[in-house]
């Protein structure tokens, strides 16, 4: 392809990435005052954000007067373990009520207190009802008031269009690189910005509760421009997904159904949670099914079911009680609620729920119980940024939303991801709109910079040129299994060595995928391209692993069944290298006396306890897989 | 039936151009007309497909074809930015905007919107009258133009748009729209219908007109 069929563009930010937090970022860079272009690869308003359910955590205080950034800001800390940028969390926290009533000013309609404010939902792990949502589609609700405030703002879009490579001057940002899709044509974007949105890299497992965007891609890009990564080896787990049938597989099940009544039973037909109670919930967690069941009636004054402990801790019960050969079919156990409300009832609680399964599944959960399992729900490790500024370590590089790293820690609560998009969405796009406009434009394209985009043109047409090769949906599938079964719930030694091993096997054949067809919208073609970010998201996330020899959080290690406090305080970070991916172990930022002093000294004893506490299960018929004992932290969606 | 076409792409035929993301009738991605009848393919169970006959599948119809099941619908990107956005009347005393739980029901049925395009695609005036495009937008916008002009706090005016630019007044009433909508909104009842009677309140209600005269100057 000659150069000529590349078009050129010119901007002084450049947003990759449409979910909320690209949109976000884009409209601050123009409200800042820089020409700002967004990009995404797929249409306008169809990222992954409006998978969305329960709702974007902020401290509004409406339900809960006494509620204020400090509580959040130490809820979010406990459930990550401590291992969050504490500045990062602290932001998040202050910041995140300005957010949402940004958005109400910009049309939002979140659902109402009597008072006649944003109504508030609990979530685990928050300790006040803190979560504004629209129903439960609070994703859909914030991807249109941004898409249509950056409509308003005139903010450039190019839809379907994929980036390939970041491109650097000096060491610095000059660009990027892309491919559109419905024409197969390639397009130069300069600019002396880029703020990469581009989501998680959940796709890499087989049950994911991810939209098929989330390949990894922002992670691969920075890597390739020379950033670092860091926390990539927490993976979070939703416990209850679908497990099919066909692509229905990692479809979420909320909380609310068991909320509702719904409990889980194992091939044996035992409620197996009773056996997975750890040490220090016990006080507050029903022994027994009687009292269990009077929970629901009452809601308050008694112990809960064990069915909503932390997700955590369901999510490693599921998994233990599937690996110990209790499961179903396909792998998952019985989400019951049939048997245990009226079918009026549920359908009075569930509307929504019941009309997608049924759609989705052929699956009528007024008569019949679900088979749910774990699926790979979020990525909380990425690109390591600054917290004020969300800068990455390459001049011009910016990162925000689940493609950055930092504020989570080591577990994500419920409604902090919606929070996370606005809050650095918004102050990567500002800072990066500060630094493009705090440079020369772009000056002419250098003789590096056209190597370069002919380098990358080559590489990427490679493909498309290869009539015999490797099939990369097959190649998928197979990377899929690997992780899935490798780099799972729980990890053990030998597992990833054999996923790490694995993955450097499938980069070599990636290298020989033929995806011959047209130019024009080639899903073959696009596909061979995301593998390569998948496999880059893959490779890092096992490596970390690896070298986490500990249990935190969301990464449970078999064979390193306790926390450790050296590992309690290191973060694990990756670059790119000429010999692959460079590791190195730096400390984490240390929460300074004023902080410490918002953790009640009771929470940061129990906060020390919990990570050294260790659960054997009680396992009915002798697996004896071990669980961690999980933080605070809970996923509700 | 995504599965379906997913199975064909990974084993025989690795170029079928679709469009899909989040598989769980969410991002309105895959829309199609399967057996002829305008859908989402993620929301499509083949067990409820007739059997013994063979099942076709195919791009909406109203939009140019990019390639398979792949069409261009920029038409309804263009439509969609012609629409005077959300105009917030000041907040109260305190900072604080307050509405009702019961004042914006209505229109978060109108929010559930998921940009399907599914009754743009049906829509028989997008559909048969080229000649007409240009001066009609369609039943999504007018979700759109409903939700805002219903929205308690937004101080906008888009009926100039809606009988003239947006064509409201093209719209009659099939209810097809209403029919293949996937999130189940009643475009038609709820949305089209309560924006024609604005719009003829407004402009062909010499009463009203000459009421509002007073109401405006106090
Ligand atoms: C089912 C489900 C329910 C959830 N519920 C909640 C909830 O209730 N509360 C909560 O806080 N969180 C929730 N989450 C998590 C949250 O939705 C996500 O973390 C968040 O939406 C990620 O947003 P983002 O802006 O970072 O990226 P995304 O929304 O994933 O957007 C990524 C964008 O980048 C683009 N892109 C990717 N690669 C490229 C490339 N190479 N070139 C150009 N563009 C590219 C994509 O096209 C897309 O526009 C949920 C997640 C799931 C799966
Ligand atoms: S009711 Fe109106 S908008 Fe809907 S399909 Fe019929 S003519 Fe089109
Ligand atoms: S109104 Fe319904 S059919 Fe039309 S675009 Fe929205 S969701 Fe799709």
């Amino acid at each position: 392809m000659s150069e000529a069929n590349i078009t050129a563009h010119e901007s002084d930010v450049l947003v990759v990435g449409a979910g909320g937090a690209g949109l976000r970022a884009a409209i601050e860079a123009a409200a800042t005052g820089a020409r700002t272009t967004l990009l995404c690869k797929s249409l306008l308003g169809k990222a992954h954000t409006v998978m969305a359910e329960s709702g974007i955590a902020a401290a509004l205080g409406n339900v809960h007067g006494e509620d204020a950034w400090q509580a959040h800001f130490r809820d979010t800390m406990l459930g990550g373990g401590s291992m969050n940028d504490w500045r990062m969390a602290r932001l998040l926290a202050q910041e995140a009520p300005g957010r949402v009533l940004e958005l109400e000013a910009w049309g939002a309609v979140f659902d109402r207190t009597p008072e006649g404010l944003i109504r508030q939902q609990d979530a685990g792990g928050h300790r006040y009802a803190r979560l504004a949502h629209a129903g439960d589609r609070t994703g859909v609700e914030i991807m249109r008031t941004l898409q249509q405030r950056a409509v308003q703002l005139g903010i450039e879009v190019h839809m379907e269009c994929s980036v390939q490579q970041l491109l650097t001057r000096g060491g610095r940002i000059s660009g990027a690189l892309a491919l559109r899709r419905a024409t197969g044509q390639f397009a130069h974007f300069r600019s002396n910005a880029v703020v990469l949105a581009t989501g998680g890299g959940g796709r890499a497992w087989k049950v994911s509760s991810n939209s098929q965007e989330h390949t990894g891609d922002g992670v691969n890009l920075a890597l390739q421009a020379g950033a670092a990564l860091t926390d990539m080896e927490f993976v979070q787990f939703h416990p209850t997904c679908m497990t099919g049938p066909g692509s229905a597989q990692g479809t979420l099940v909320s909380e609310a159904v068991r909320g509702a009544g719904g409990v889980l039973r194992n091939a044996e037909g035992r409620r197996f949670m009773f056996d997975y109670i750890p040490e220090r919930l016990r006080g507050e967690t029903a022994p027994t099914e009687t009292e269990a069941d009077d929970w629901y009636a009452t809601r308050q004054d008694r112990r809960r079911p064990p069915e909503l402990l932390p997700a955590d801790v369901v999510t490693r019960a599921i998994d233990a009680e599937v690996r110990a050969g209790r499961g179903f079919k396909n792998g998952g156990v019985h989400l019951d609620i049939a048997t245990r409300r009226s079918s009026d009832e549920i359908r009075r609680l569930l509307p929504s729920t019941c009309r997608r399964f049924a759609l989705l599944a052929g699956l009528d959960i007024t008569r019949e119980p679900i088979e749910v399992a774990p699926a790979c729900h979020y990525s909380i490790g990425g690109v390591r940024v600054e917290a004020e500024t969300a800068a990455t370590s390459v001049p011009g590089l910016y990162a925000a939303g689940e493609v950055a790293a930092g504020v989570h820690g080591a577990s994500r609560l419920g409604g902090n991801s919606l929070a996370d998009l606005l809050v650095f969405g918004r102050r990567a796009g500002m800072h990066a709109a500060l630094h493009a406009l705090g440079t020369e434009p772009p000056a002419k394209v250098s003789a590096g910079e056209s190597k370069d985009v002919a380098r990358i043109v080559r590489l990427v047409e490679a493909p498309l040129g290869r009539s015999k090769g490797e099939n990369p949906y097959l190649l998928q599938r197979e990377l899929q299994e690997c992780m899935q079964a490798h780099v799972g719930v729980f990890r053990t030694r030998s597992g990833l060595e054999q996923a790490r091993d694995k993955i450097a096997r499938l980069r070599r054949r990636a290298a020989k995928i033929s995806a011959a067809g047209p130019r024009l919208y080639n899903p073959a073609w696009h596909l061979a391209l995301d593998l390569e970010s998948m496999l880059a998201f893959a490779q890092a996330t096992t490596l970390a692993a690896l070298a986490r020899e500990e249990s935190r959080g969301c990464h449970a290690r078999e064979d390193f069944p306790a926390p450790s406090a050296e590992f309690g305080a290191t973060s694990i970070v990756l670059r790119s290298s000429l010999e692959g991916l460079r590791m190195t172990r730096e400390a984490v930022n240390a929460m300074p006396e004023e902080f410490r002093k918002l953790m009640v000294p009771d929470e940061l004893k129990q906060f020390f306890e919990e990570q050294s506490t260790w659960v054997r299960t009680k396992s009915t018929s002798g697996s004896g897989a071990a669980t961690p004992a999980a933080g605070n932290s809970k996923v509700t969606g | 039936m995504l599965d379906a076409v997913r199975e064909v792409q990974a084993t025989q035929a690795g170029d079928l151009a679709v469009r899909w993301n989040c598989k769980a009738g969410k991002c309105g991605s895959c829309s199609a007309e399967v057996n002829g009848i305008p859908r989402l393919m993620c929301m499509t169970r083949l067990d409820g497909l007739p059997t013994g006959e063979p099942v076709t599948v195919g791009p909406m119809r109203s939009f140019p074809l990019i390639r398979d099941l792949v069409t261009d619908v920029s038409f309804n990107y263009e439509k969609a930015a012609g629409i005077p956005s959300f105009q917030p009347v000041p907040a109260g005393a305190d900072g604080k905007r307050r509405m009702y739980q019961e004042d914006v029901e209505r229109i978060q049925e109108f929010h559930r919107c998921i940009e399907c395009f599914l009754c743009q695609n049906t829509c028989h005036v997008v559909r048969d009258h080229a000649d007409l495009r240009p001066h009609y937008s369609g039943p999504r916008s007018f979700v759109r133009i409903a939700a805002l002009e219903m929205h308690p706090l937004d101080a906008g005016d888009r009926l100039p748009l809606l009988k003239d630019g947006a064509g409201i007044g093209l719209c009659n009433v099939t209810k097809c729209c209403t029919e293949v909508c996937p999130e189940q909104i009643r475009i038609t009842d709820n949305a089209i219908i309560p924006l024609k009677e604005r719009v003829a309140d407004r402009y062909y209600d010499p009463i009203a007109a000459f009421l509002r005269c007073f109401k405006r100057t106090p």
